[in-house]
Formats: structure tokens, C-alpha cells, sequence
């Protein structure tokens, strides 16, 4: 008999775990279920809303968390057993993808889950929701037209030219902080060897790793940053739209699907289930697609060629992602790139 | 007789209630045996199909995970003195061809300490085994679920680094079971579909091999009831058989069907002529008033009952040694013993008191084949005809020739003369020297006995006068 001991948190998370950021409740049925998930309250409150209208029966706690403290939290509780979340909710799939692998997950199926994609399904025992594009974003006001990067080598062009005006002014996830960013960055290296020349043109722009997309993107429009690389487009917040410009970049651009896992263990399973089978559902699926949860590719002005979409597949491929040795060589070049940043 | 009419379809003639419960038919026979031999086939095509669907899906998904092993090892370098791997996303793109099974894999150093990966702890025979640096392959648990792990070394000798690098990959085994199951199932579904075939093949096979069967019912149903011809014989083989054994019953039954109808029609034609004249006879022995006259009457009315208890002798005798010789299977007879029964018997001194009766035999068995009650019939008939009408003395012999065997009695006179010598033999020819007191059917017996047994009658002149000869096909001694 062999134990598989999966390694508790990844040595990435040495950075203090914030554990859970913000919290609420809604509905006030007499049955009780928790949600953990990764996303912007804000963002989810449309559909938990019309989750508990539908399920008038429920009371749903929305927990929001840290990815890579989620990933930890969900993990500790599968190796004593003690799950205390009925559904966790998250955008780092690369570690979801590791718990259902470490037999961390339950299994659920209906016509709803066989419905989806092959890259959004592994094992029936993680989903994949939404779909999201990891954009650059940018300043409209202080970024010219001719200088918004529309793919990854005019980005690379513009951070070449040593402008004194965006020097310290370009943003991207922190990867040892936002278990997000590392996966659109390990993401990124393996879809092209323009990710080398990126870090390197970050070093050379003084480029701010930071957290996390809601923040980044405040800074954009405030100002602070003039380009983000590697945001989510669906944090753009309602009232800032004017002041952003949303770009997907044109050699290929990374779309995400946040994954939904059932615990092992989990109190309320059939809860979860529901609210899995809800989110699917089409109304679900129009109010995801309303929060900008689901971008579909046609609706956007920015016509992308449908070669040039990546989606980030939910499969076991994604373990290479969490490999400790990987991890290590990964942040090593990361800091190298980012030793001086503020 | 006229060719039988084509048959009728079958509502034209009502089945025959069924007098006994019928064996199982051949179809159903056949259809039984096909149905367990498939039975018996399948299991063991599914049984063989199993067995082949598990190797095939081990050996395939074995060569993944070594690939995967392999591409994991070969991703290993030293950096700054220790090992450290850059894990190829086509090694678990590999193992992702099984979509649905966990994966586990471990990189260890020479002390067997964890460098990345999962703890998975390696077996004892792995150990040993790896040692020899070759890879194994093992069977485990991965978190609950039976698993299959392949480990293997990855040596190195650097100036910074020395030392074995073992890596650990296993997988589930769902896509494996899956792959086996979907194997079985296909090897069973072609199975099934080939028994089907085999089935309906079976059946065609059948009804067309039957169909003379039917043919030759629906034939005999159709037939005229008196209609004894042969059946045709243009039918497969193994149904001749059957055909040519019919044929051959039918062949008897024809001839004795012929032999009754011969006796019946003779009796009522040769009878009535004397029982007339017993009739006339007695009538007049009742009416006539003289004595001596009376006395006349009533020695003919003796002489023609005898006459007529002759003819039924006869009649009935021969009768019999037509159905003997038509059922009775022949057998080795010696000649002889019939000659001295003839004699033993000592009916020829009712026949003709005083006569002397001489027997001609030699010291060797005479054999031929026969039976021996009709060739008895034959011999007290050929004695009784040479009483009659021959002249004494009479005798009796057997003589045995080359290729035959002769049974004779001869007179001393001159037998009968020109057209009635030719006519001898026939039914009822009775010539004016018999006056009355033969029926003729004497030698006409003995023809049917000879020809019976494959032999002939011959009249001719003997050594002292005339004789009559049964002649039958000699048997050698030996044979008997």
C-alpha cells in the first residue's frame, strides 16, 4: 500500500497567507451551504442572488479567498478530513487540478456537467464555468492610440524603447502572491518564447509585479500604471470602463475558466451540486455572461481570429504547473527579472 | 403402371394423426448442437478476449507511462550541484491519454530522499530490482485506487554531481479496464454476429438438405395406393439409401401382393371346375337308386376329392414356397439331407404303393443356398411328378458339378413328348396322361424355387430315362 502524502501548501505561499478577504451571506433559507471562491464578491452577486431565488430553501455563505490560501485551506482539510466548504470556486485551476489529483474531490454528474467540453471536465470532478480572457489593459487618457499594444510584440517594441513615461508604469500579477498569475505566466511559457523577451522587457521598463487584477486595474485607471499585462478583462470595474481600454492581444490570447470543484467530504454536497447545475444552467450561464464572467469572442470589438484563443484546458497537464521543481526554476527567473522591483 | 400423379399440395391430403410422440427434428437436433457450440465459443472467446484485452491495454498503457518516465528522466539536469528537473508538459500529456486517471510521480535522490513530485513510497521488490538499474514496473494503491507505477534510474556523473536519480511515475488503471472491457465487448459483439450468421447458414443448410425428404413424402402421399413402381433414385446419396431400401421393400411387397392375387384368382378358378363335379358326383350317388351304380358314383367322388386335395396341397405349397422365398433369408443346405428327408418322409409310398423309390446321394456335402423347406417342397413335388407320370423305378439323387449343384429324379421312361415337354413347367398345364388327378403346378413349384435361389430347372434325358433337375449355384465347402 502506497501513501501519497501530497505536499502541503507549495513554498510559494510563504508570503503571509491572507485567509479569507470578504464574506456574506445571501438568501435566508433554512438550510445553510459555503461557497469559497477566488472571485470578486462584487462580481458573483448577481448570480448568488438569483442562485438562492431559485433555491429559496438556501442560505449561501460566500466566502472570498486568496487563491493560493484557498488551495491550502481546501488542501489541509482533505488530509484530515475535515471539509468544511460544500464547493470551492476558484480561478487557479492549476490547483484545483492538483486537488481532484490528490483524490480531494467528489464526483457529480448530470446532463448539465456532461454537456460541457472535454477541456472543461476532468474526472467529473472539476468544472470549468466561465470563460475569461487575460487582456492588456491600459490607459486610455495617458496612452496614445498609436501605442496601445495590440499583441505581445508591440508590447515587447514599446518596452524596448526605454520610455522614460512608462518606466515604473507597467503592472502584472505577482506569481509568487496571485496563484493566477503564476498559471497565465506558466501559461504564457509554454505558449510561446516571447515570455523570455516579456520578462526580460519588464526588467528593462522597471515593470510592478503586484496583486491582484481588481487592484491592477484600479491603478490603471487611476493612473498609477499606464499598461497591464496579463489581467483578467472581467475585473474591469462598471464605472472605470471609459478610463480603460481592454485589449486581447492578437498572437494568441489566454482564456480562462474558473473551476468548480465539490470537496471530499463536504457537508452538503447536493447543495453544491445545485449550485453547480445552476451556474451551468442557461440563466446561469447569462448572468455569468452579464458580469463578464463569459466573454464570447464574436461580441468583442477586438475581432480575434479564433486561432489566436487559448484556452487554459482543465487537465492533468496543469501538475506540471504545481511541480515543485518547476515552481522553484519558474520563480527563480522571476525574481531575477523582478529583484529590484518597489 | 401410370407415373404417379404430380403431387397435391398438402390441404389435399389430411395429415395422419400422429401414432407415436416424433424424435426431436434434425433442425432443432442441429440448431441445439450449433446453439451450444456457440455457447461454449463464446465463453471462451470472451474468456481469450478478456485475457488479450488486458495484455493489449497493460502493454499499451505501460508504454505511456514508460514514455512519460523517460521524458521525465531525460528532463533532469544539475544545476548548481543538485538535480532539479523541468517537467515536460508532453509527459503528462502522455499520461493524459488516459483522461480520467490520477497520476502520481516522484524524483528521488540517490539516498532516497523526495527531490519533487509525490511521496510514493516504491515496493521492496522495485527497490532490489531497480537497483540493477533497469526499469520496473509495479502494482499499487495511488490514494485509494489500485494504480500501475513504472520506476527507473537516471544516472549521472558530473564534476558537482555523482549519483542515481530515481523517477517514479504511476497512473489509475481506469483507461486500462476501460480499453480491456471495450476489447471483450467488441470480440464478443463479433462473435455474436458471426454465430448469427452461422445460425441462419445452418438452417438454410438444413431445409435444403431435407428438402428430398419432403419431396419424396409429398411422392408417396400422392401415390396411387396399388401403385408399387420403384421411386426415382435422382436424390442425394445419403437419401438413397433410403430410396433404394424402399424400392426394395416395395419390390416384395409387389411380388407378393402379384402371388396372392395369383393364388387367390387361381384358387377360385382351378376349385370350382372339381367341386362341381364333387357336387355332380354326390348328387348322383344320392338319386341313383342301384347299388352298384351308387358304388361307381361314390369311388369317383373319393378319387375326386383326392384330386382335389392334391390341387390344394399344391396350391397351398406352392403359395408357401413363394412367401418363404421372398422372406426367408437363404442358407447353407446340404442337398443330400433334402433328397433323404424326401425319402424318410415316405410319402411317395401314399403316391404309389410298391414303387420302388431309389436314392443316388455320394459321400461329400452338397452345398447350395437355399431353404430348406421350399427346396423340400420342390423335391416331394419333382418325386410325386415322376410317380405320376414316370415309369418305374423312380430315382432320387444329388450330384454335385463343378459350378452347380444338381437336385434330380428320374424316371425310366421316355418323358413327355414335343410341345408339351416345351410347355412343362407352366401353371396348371396338365396334360391328357395326368388324367385329372394333377393340378400342374408340380414342376411349376419346383421352377419357382429354383429361380428363387438363382438356379434353373432343366428336363432332359437322365442316365436310365427322363429326368427332372433342380440346378443351384455350388457353394464351396470352405464357405460353409
Amino acid at each position: 500500500m502506497i501513501k501519497v502524502i501530497t505536499l502541503a501548501v507549495a513554498f510559494l505561499v510563504a508570503a503571509p497567507v491572507h485567509a479569507q478577504e470578504a464574506s456574506g451571506d445571501y438568501g435566508h433559507g433554512p438550510l445553510h451551504m459555503v461557497l469559497r471562491s477566488t472571485t470578486d464578491m462584487a462580481i458573483m452577486r448577481p448570480a448568488m442572488q438569483a442562485f438562492v431565488r431559485a433555491n429559496p430553501d438556501l442560505t449561501l455563505r460566500y466566502e472570498q479567498w486568496g487563491s493560493n490560501a484557498l488551495t491550502a485551506k481546501t488542501q489541509a482539510e482533505c488530509q484530515s478530513g475535515t471539509a468544511s466548504a460544500d464547493a470551492v470556486f476558484s480561478s487557479a485551476v492549476h490547483q484545483l487540478v492538483e486537488l481532484v489529483n490528490s483524490a480531494c474531490a467528489q464526483s457529480y454528474r448530470s446532463d448539465l456537467t456532461a454537456g460541457l467540453p472535454a477541456s472543461r471536465n476532468w474526472r467529473d470532478e472539476l468544472w470549468g464555468l466561465t470563460h475569461e480572457a487575460a487582456v492588456i489593459a491600459y490607459n486610455r487618457a495617458m496612452v496614445g492610440v498609436d501605442d496601445a499594444p495590440h499583441t505581445r510584440f508591440a508590447l515587447l517594441d514599446l518596452m524596448r524603447r526605454g520610455d522614460p513615461a512608462y518606466r515604473g508604469k507597467i503592472a502584472t500579477y505577482d506569481i509568487e502572491a496571485s496563484g493566477l498569475g503564476y498559471l497565465f505566466a506558466f501559461a504564457d511559457s509554454q505558449e510561446a518564447t516571447t515570455f523570455g523577451s516579456l520578462l526580460e522587457g519588464f526588467a528593462r521598463s522597471d515593470a510592478v509585479a503586484t496583486c491582484c487584477s481588481a487592484e491592477i486595474l484600479q491603478g490603471v485607471a487611476d493612473g498609477q500604471y499606464l499598461i497591464a499585462y496579463n489581467v483578467l478583462g472581467s475585473y474591469v470595474p462598471d464605472g472605470l470602463d471609459s478610463r480603460i481600454g481592454v485589449i486581447m492581444p492578437e498572437d494568441y490570447t489566454l482564456f480562462l475558466s474558473r473551476a468548480f470543484m465539490i470537496p471530499k467530504g463536504a457537508p452538503r454536497p447536493r447543495f453544491a451540486a445545485r449550485l453547480l447545475d445552476f451556474l451551468l444552467s442557461a440563466e446561469g450561464q447569462r448572468i455569468l455572461t452579464e458580469n463578464g464572467l463569459i466573454v464570447q469572442r464574436d461580441s468583442d470589438q477586438n475581432s480575434l481570429p479564433e486561432s489566436a484563443e487559448r484556452p487554459i484546458r482543465i487537465e492533468p497537464s496543469l501538475l506540471v504547473a504545481r511541480d515543485q521543481h518547476q515552481q522553484a526554476r519558474f520563480i527563480a527567473q522571476w525574481r531575477q527579472t523582478f529583484s529590484e522591483a518597489p | 403402371m401410370a407415373k404417379p400423379p404430380p403431387p397435391h399440395p398438402m390441404p389435399a391430403h389430411p395429415a395422419p394423426p400422429h401414432p407415436a410422440p416424433l424424435a426431436p427434428s434434425l433442425v432443432s437436433r442441429v440448431v441445439v448442437a450449433v446453439m451450444s457450440l456457440l455457447l461454449v465459443g463464446g465463453i471462451l472467446v470472451a474468456l481469450a478476449a478478456f485475457t488479450y484485452g488486458r495484455i493489449a491495454a497493460r502493454q499499451t498503457y505501460d508504454r505511456l507511462l514508460m514514455g512519460a518516465a523517460n521524458d521525465i528522466a531525460e528532463s533532469i539536469d544539475v544545476v548548481d550541484g543538485a538535480p532539479l528537473a523541468d517537467l515536460p508538459v508532453s509527459a503528462f500529456a502522455l499520461l493524459a491519454l488516459a483522461p480520467r486517471d490520477r497520476i502520481a510521480y516522484a524524483l528521488r535522490g540517490p539516498d532516497g530522499t523526495l527531490l519533487t513530485g509525490h511521496d510514493v513510497a516504491l515496493p521492496p521488490q522495485a527497490l532490489r530490482r531497480q537497483a540493477s538499474g533497469q526499469a520496473v514496473f509495479f502494482d499499487a494503491m495511488l490514494n485509494g485506487e489500485r494504480a500501475r507505477f513504472v520506476t527507473l534510474p537516471r544516472r549521472f556523473a558530473e564534476r558537482d554531481y555523482s549519483g542515481t536519480v530515481t523517477v517514479t511515475v504511476g497512473q489509475t488503471i481506469a483507461a486500462r479496464n476501460a480499453m480491456a472491457l471495450g476489447l471483450t465487448r467488441d470480440a464478443l459483439i463479433a462473435a455474436t454476429l458471426a454465430g448469427l450468421v452461422l445460425m441462419a447458414i445452418a438452417y438454410v443448410v438444413i431445409r435444403s438438405a431435407l428438402h428430398p425428404l419432403r419431396e419424396i413424402a409429398d411422392g408417396l402421399l400422392a401415390r396411387d395406393p396399388y401403385d408399387l413402381t420403384p421411386m426415382a433414385t435422382n436424390v442425394p446419396s445419403e437419401v438413397a439409401v433410403m430410396i433404394v431400401a424402399m424400392n426394395r421393400f416395395m419390390t416384395r411387397l409387389d411380388r407378393q401382393f402379384n402371388a396372392m392375387r395369383n393364388l387367390i384368382s387361381d384358387t377360385a378358378h382351378q376349385l370350382r371346375t372339381p367341386v362341381a363335379a364333387i357336387r355332380a358326383q354326390a348328387e348322383l350317388a344320392v338319386q341313383d337308386g342301384d347299388e352298384a351304380q351308387r358304388k361307381i358314383a361314390l369311388e369317383r367322388l373319393v378319387a375326386r376329392t383326392r384330386s382335389l386335395g392334391n390341387l390344394l396341397d399344391q396350391m397351398l405349397s406352392r403359395a408357401m414356397v413363394i412367401h418363404r422365398t421372398d422372406s426367408a433369408p437363404p442358407e447353407a443346405i446340404d442337398l443330400r439331407m433334402i433328397a433323404l428327408e424326401v425319402i424318410e418322409s415316405r410319402d411317395h409310398e401314399l403316391l404309389a404303393p410298391g414303387v420302388e423309390v431309389g436314392l443316388v446321394i455320394g459321400p461329400d456335402e452338397v452345398i447350395v443356398m437355399g431353404d430348406e423347406i421350399s427346396l423340400g417342397e420342390a423335391a416331394k413335388n419333382m418325386l410325386s411328378n415322376a410317380l405320376r407320370h414316370g415309369q418305374a423305378p423312380v430315382r432320387i439323387g444329388v450330384t454335385a458339378r463343378a459350378d452347380h449343384a444338381e437336385l434330380w429324379v428320374e424316371d425310366a421312361g421316355p418323358g413327355p413328348q414335343g410341345d408339351l415337354l416345351a410347355r412343362m413347367g407352366r401353371r396348371f398345364e396338365r396334360s391328357a396322361a395326368s388324367r385329372g388327378r394333377s393340378a400342374g403346378l408340380g414342376l411349376s413349384i419346383v421352377r419357382s424355387v429354383a429361380e428363387a435361389f438363382g438356379g434353373q430347372m432343366a428336363l432332359g434325358r437322365g442316365e436310365r430315362g427322363f429326368r427332372v433337375s433342380l440346378i443351384l449355384p455350388a457353394v464351396s465347402g470352405e464357405a460353409n
